[in-house]
């Protein structure tokens, strides 16, 4: 079964972080995660998003598109990057979630892919 | 360039929904998701399961804390993304536009972190 | 070539002029130019800062090239491609020589450079970036001015603005925001975020219209300057046409808003002799032109209501009907509280100041209004023709707490004085 683990991060704190703070939290850390999803497998996909500043909300009224400058929502973490893993039950994606480095710092949502059907 | 389109819905709207509308809903996702691919633009999507089938995750000293739910308890939830390759943030907003959630809800479009050479 | 020869006092002050003036006239034009396919701004900046600096050694020496401009980007072009590849260049001298004269070389092949200015002014005024920093944006791409400078014109800190700036600049190369003119139909919406930012530039200029803060630079020729250039470019849109004429009215009356004393006269005192006609003219006939175009805008009918005061002031005719009516026009497009109070004072000309005063917008409803000084002004004005002195010092009393330049305060001051005990 597929589930995309959310890694949510507060994008505030990294500037004040020293650099081996940055590199210890993050790279070693990252890397290390990876690999493990690597070695085991169950990777499907993954991505690290850029920062909420650089995006945009797009919105549609009446046939005209709104774009708004900025995230959807101001909360104090924010989606940082996913995973896409394919594993056998929700266990074993909660297992993948708690090694994630963004539980540590931050929070990891899972929730299971919405397998739809082929006609 | 990479774009992420993360589609946000107000979950309570589609139970409320007549089947009819729902399959409409529908073809207006499968459609959108056929135009995309017909362009090329399309490097992976998802629909994902509702925020009541989420699970939340924080470590703390080695401890794990798991609780029920999404992470925010916004109005509007992420129900799915599109990653999309487009020329640039315009062509991505465009996408972005065209997708049905877009005017039920709302699509953050956010760029993908690019690997530097 | 030989090395680093000295510099004749004359050689050195001419080839500053010379890069002086091609700063200004085309500092802009390269930076677009060079930032275009990249989207990197920054980059650009950098790389033309570097170029500008090497001309001041080599033109006094070498004197100027025949294409000055062509040179500058040469180089610059060549110092982005070395910190693209992260390889700085020291300051050895063979070098440099190889990158001016390559500039040279290039300098004498190269034909016009295409004017990118209009697509660097829709990227910096995108909708994916911030509202508030869209003006300061244009002023620094576009003129070349420091942050420092764009800073104390809308009052915050060098430090902030610097980085705000750094920020916009990082998403137009990040989020890929393109360099390029709208299509038809979106382009009168994007057009008018344009147009609002060099409005926004032109009004902070305004708020020391005597120029007596001498840190604080006025903005107003710049942003007349960027006026232009939107309306050169686009001759066929009809609202850069009527912002231009706008600031060209309000611009030629600069030397009347203010007595020799420095006190603050308001239009319906101003002497219009003192008005700058020719520049008026050249506003009438934009105005027209725009007109002709058919199809109204917020711009347009701002530079018609000024239209209108001159026509005022110059003839003594009353024409509040008119200008009421063009009120309505504008709140219609522009439904802000700052339209609703001139609209109601418009109309308490025509049919009295209760008539006004039951127009005005509700303060309680939008408190931006509470803290806008002429609304209490225009308040206290209204009350005090309707028979309501103790209400309109009150209002003066709040309008004067919240006015910051201390000619307008006296100015609120002697009204208040000049109401009934």
């Amino acid at each position: 079964m597929q589930y995309l683990i959310m890694a949510y991060t507060d994008e505030k704190l990294w500037p004040g972080l020293s650099a081996a703070a940055k590199e210890q939290r993050f790279f070693a850390a990252y890397s290390v995660y990876v690999e493990a999803l690597n070695q085991s497998g169950v990777l499907k996909g993954m991505n690290r998003l850029r920062p909420v500043a650089e995006g945009v909300t797009v919105r549609v009224s009446e046939g005209k598109a709104q774009v708004l400058d900025g995230p959807y929502a101001e909360t104090k973490e924010q989606l940082g990057g996913y995973f896409l893993i394919d594993v056998p039950d929700s266990e074993a994606a909660l297992s993948w979630a708690a090694r994630c480095p963004a539980a540590e710092h931050g929070v990891v949502e899972v929730r299971p892919i919405w397998e739809m059907r082929q006609p | 360039m990479q774009y992420i389109l993360m589609a946000y819905l107000d979950e309570n709207v589609w139970p409320t929904m007549s089947k009819e509308q729902q399959e409409q809903g529908m073809a207006a996702y499968m459609a959108y998701g056929q135009a995309l691919q017909t362009a090329g633009v399309i490097k992976g999507s998802n629909r994902l399961r509702p925020t009541s089938d989420a699970t939340t995750v924080r470590t703390t000293g080695g401890k794990s804390q798991v609780l029920d739910g999404p992470y925010a308890e916004t109005r509007e939830q992420l129900a799915g993304y599109f990653l999309i390759d487009v020329p640039d943030l315009d062509a991505a907003i465009s996408w972005a536009s065209r997708c049905p959630a877009a005017s039920h809800g709302s699509v953050e479009v956010r760029p993908i972190w690019s690997i530097q050479p | 070539m030989g090395n680093a020869a000295a510099v004749s006092p004359e050689g050195g002050e001419q080839a500053r002029n010379t890069a002086g003036l091609v700063a200004r006239r085309s500092y802009g034009k390269l930076i677009a130019f060079l930032a275009a396919r990249t989207r990197d701004v920054s980059a650009a900046e950098d790389a033309l800062s570097e170029a500008f600096a090497l001309a001041l050694k080599d033109w006094p020496a070498n004197g100027c090239p025949t294409n000055p401009e062509a040179w500058l980007l040469a180089v610059a072009r060549r110092r982005a491609i070395d910190a693209f590849r992260g390889r700085r260049r020291g300051e050895a001298a063979g070098e440099q020589l190889r990158i001016m004269s390559e500039g040279l070389a290039h300098a004498e092949a190269a034909p016009e450079i295409p004017d990118q200015r209009l697509a660097l002014m829709f990227a910096c005024a995108h909708p994916a970036i911030d509202a508030g920093i869209r003006a300061p944006l244009v002023l620094q791409t576009v003129l070349g001015l420091d942050a420092k400078t764009i800073a104390s014109a809308f009052l915050t800190s060098p430090a902030a603005m610097s980085k705000r700036l750094v920020r916009a600049k990082e998403k137009i190369r990040e989020a890929g925001i393109p360099f390029r003119i709208p299509a038809r139909d979106e382009l009168p919406e994007r057009l008018g975020a344009v147009l609002d930012a060099i409005y926004a530039a032109f009004t902070e200029g305004w708020t020391d219209p005597a120029g007596a803060d001498v840190v604080r630079r006025d903005l107003t020729e710049e942003a007349l300057f960027l006026a232009r250039l939107a309306a050169d470019l686009l001759p066929g849109e009809p609202e850069a046409l009527g912002l231009l004429a706008l600031m060209l009215y309000a611009h030629a009356r600069r030397r009347a808003r203010r007595q020799a004393e420095g006190e603050y006269v308001p239009l319906a005192e101003q002497d219009p002799s003192q008005w700058d006609s020719p520049m008026m003219l050249e506003a009438e006939g934009l105005l027209r032109r725009a007109a002709a175009m058919e199809s109204i805008g917020r711009y347009q009918i701002e530079a018609a209501l000024q239209s209108a005061h001159v026509f005022r002031c110059r003839t003594g005719e009353a024409n509040w009907r008119d200008v009421a009516a063009l009120y309505d026009a504008l709140y219609a497009l522009v439904a802000s509280p700052v339209v609703a109070l001139n609209r109601a004072l418009a109309i308490a000309e025509v049919d009295g100041p209760q008539a006004g005063l039951q127009a005005m917008p509700d303060a309680a409803a939008d408190p931006r209004l509470a803290q806008y000084q002429p609304y209490w002004a225009a308040r206290a004005e209204l009350l005090s023709r309707a028979g309501a002195a103790q209400e309109a010092r009150r209002a003066y009393d709040l309008a004067i707490g919240l006015e910051r330049d201390p000619a307008v305060r006296r100015f609120l001051e002697r009204r208040r004085a000049a109401l009934e005990p």
